[in-house]
């Protein structure tokens, strides 16, 4: 299991991809593989945003996250795990977090996945100043639950 | 020796500074590590709190060489 908090743009498809390639003790044992991506958006309760910067607290931020993967892989089969994590300025359209668990079957892939995404929302020690095209900046003190509300 | 404190993101930027050092004469409570530093200034709310990065409540004791951190509610990941 691995952890990276990282201060530049990156692509989570390719790291995710590199990474399942070093897994060969793992091979012809992992029949899922779960990915989440979070992009940042252009939008947030209704206004436009232009960027955003994500504040830490460097270490305990690792571990942290670090003990969010521990936790899946007590609740749920987990083979292995990984969790990167943007800090620093933030554009929309960039990742800002990526997820992946392998395991042998897919219901413990997409629910540790999702576990772990709920879990450092609450725990991870990161703060999220946004950056309006008004030229306003502001804290960001709430997180959504997770869904957007369909009309 | 002393007991670091850190301050993060808009708790920061109230107290106009990231860090206090408080000389430790005695073991302390987190509330009142908050107390030497903050002289006369309440507490957030709905602060959060980290000695030696795992989270505790106030009632938490503070030794000397410890790191004591203050922050808002954290708001990682996508939205």
């Amino acid at each position: 299991m691995k952890v990276s908090v990282i201060d530049h743009l990156f692509d989570p498809w390719q790291v995710v991809a590199d990474y399942q390639q070093g897994l060969t003790a793992l091979k012809g044992k992992y029949g899922a593989t779960c990915l989440f991506v979070g992009t940042m958006r252009d939008f947030n309760e209704d206004d436009s945003v232009k960027g955003m910067y994500l504040e830490h607290y460097p270490d305990m931020t690792e571990k942290q996250l670090l003990a969010c993967l521990q936790q899946a892989a007590d609740k749920w089969s987990v083979l292995d795990a990984l969790l990167l994590h943007r800090v620093g300025d933030i554009y929309p359209d960039e990742p800002i977090v990526a997820v992946a668990i392998w395991s042998s079957h897919r219901g413990d892939a997409f629910d540790a996945c999702r576990f772990v995404m709920e879990q450092l929302k609450s725990n991870a020690p990161f703060w999220k100043k946004e950056l309006l095209t008004s030229g306003e900046s502001r804290w960001v003190e709430k997180n959504t639950n997770g869904y957007a509300k369909k009309s | 020796m002393s007991i670091k404190v850190r301050y993060f993101a808009s708790l920061k930027e109230q107290l106009g500074r990231d860090e206090d050092n408080l000389e430790a004469v005695r073991e302390y409570t987190v509330s009142q590590v908050w107390t030497e530093v903050n002289p006369g200034q309440a507490m957030p709310d709905n602060v959060l709190i980290a000695v030696n990065m795992a989270y505790v409540d106030q009632a938490a004791v503070v030794k000397d060489g410890d790191e004591v951190a203050f922050f808002p509610p954290v708001t990682g990941g996508e939205r």
